[in-house]
């Protein structure tokens, strides 16, 4: 593989799990917020 | 071992499994195991999804510790057998990229722990970061052999931020689960030390075989063995904890200090004949995870 392509190839599965871990914070911020609302604090 | 560039970038970008590896998972799961045990020995419970967040907080701030923490010692670490495959010192990632995401890290964990929580648990992760990164690892741990003895204090803190997250205050129990693990540090580190001193001496870090010598450094095993027992018993007889815990933290005590005892007796100034101090090293991580399971047995049991 060429280097050029192996830096794409690792950028792209980075940007990828990015994508994924901000997608779970958004996911877990909403769920955060519910509980704390329930609880009244 | 390829040579280590510090002043020239990695052409490649690093890899995601080289910025795991900066965290130092096989760290990672006993300070998770110690918080999640304070958290659960805690008197009232959060919301399951507050206590999930409050774990990954502990998590992420100890991923944040094992990369400040490998990125100041870079040089240090491609020095040593059991530390030169790391991403910094193997040339996987660049230091700037390993500083970013430390500090990120670090930040990340304790504002959701703030938002999730309470902020006295997020200022209680921050300290510990900063104790860390800053006292142990920047201060103590290159220029004096009791680096591990108060630098130990670091890994001390997951129980108490666990609790103070559950409850939001300070309580007897999670200090004197504070104190347990800041007395079982050293001997736990110093029987590893003994059998990579000649890594830790190639360093030049000022390790107690490495400054004190073999002998010194067994009979201060054996001595700090005693009170970390003694500490582990401590809730039964306190009212903090019932007889099933009192009765198996003094089971697990009596077999720590009867390694130790061995450790003590050994006489061997070579790695292959310290098979005691392996067998302490070994047990001595058993030892933490059944005592808090039990811990939180009990508190459940009685409760």
């Amino acid at each position: 593989m060429k280097l050029e392509e192996e830096v794409v190839r690792r950028q792209r599965e980075r940007a990828r799990i990015v994508a994924w871990l901000l997608g779970a914070f958004v996911v877990l911020l909403f769920l955060i917020t519910i509980a704390k609302t329930g609880m009244n604090w | 071992m390829p040579a280590m560039d510090m002043t020239n970038p990695a052409v490649l970008p690093a890899d995601w499994r080289d910025f795991v590896a900066l965290t130092k998972p096989r760290v990672m799961y006993l300070v998770v195991f110690t918080g999640l045990c304070g958290l659960l020995a805690a008197p009232e419970l959060p919301p399951a999804v507050l206590g999930f967040t409050a774990i990954l907080c502990i998590a992420l701030g100890a991923g944040a510790c094992g990369a400040l923490n490998q990125w100041y010692e870079a040089e240090l670490d491609g020095k040593m057998r059991r530390t030169a495959r790391r991403p910094l010192p193997d040339g996987r990632m660049d230091r700037q990229s390993a500083l970013h995401f430390g500090v990120g890290l670090g930040f990340f964990s304790v504002l959701l722990m703030g938002l999730a929580t309470n902020w006295l648990a997020a200022v209680l992760l921050a300290a510990s970061i900063l104790f860390y990164v800053l006292i142990y690892t920047v201060w103590l741990k290159p220029r004096t052999p009791q680096n591990i003895v108060i630098g130990g204090a670091a890994g001390a803190f997951p129980p108490l931020i666990g609790w103070v997250a559950a409850t939001g205050h300070f309580a007897a129990l999670p200090l004197l689960l504070f104190a347990i693990i800041f007395l079982w540090t050293p001997p736990h580190f110093w029987a590893l030390s003994l059998f990579v001193r000649s890594d830790y001496a190639a360093a030049g870090i000022p390790m107690l075989p490495v400054v004190a010598g073999i002998e010194n450094t067994r009979r201060q095993i054996f001595l700090y063995s005693l009170p970390m027992a003694a500490a582990a018993v401590a809730p039964w007889p306190l009212g903090l904890a019932g007889p099933v815990y009192g009765g198996c933290a003094a089971i697990l005590g009596f077999v720590f200090v009867a390694l130790a005892a061995r450790v003590l007796a050994n006489r061997a100034a070579e790695p292959a004949g310290m098979a005691p101090e392996k067998h302490l090293f070994a047990f001595s991580v058993f030892y933490l995870f059944a005592l808090f399971a039990v811990l939180v047995a009990d508190r459940w049991l009685t409760s």
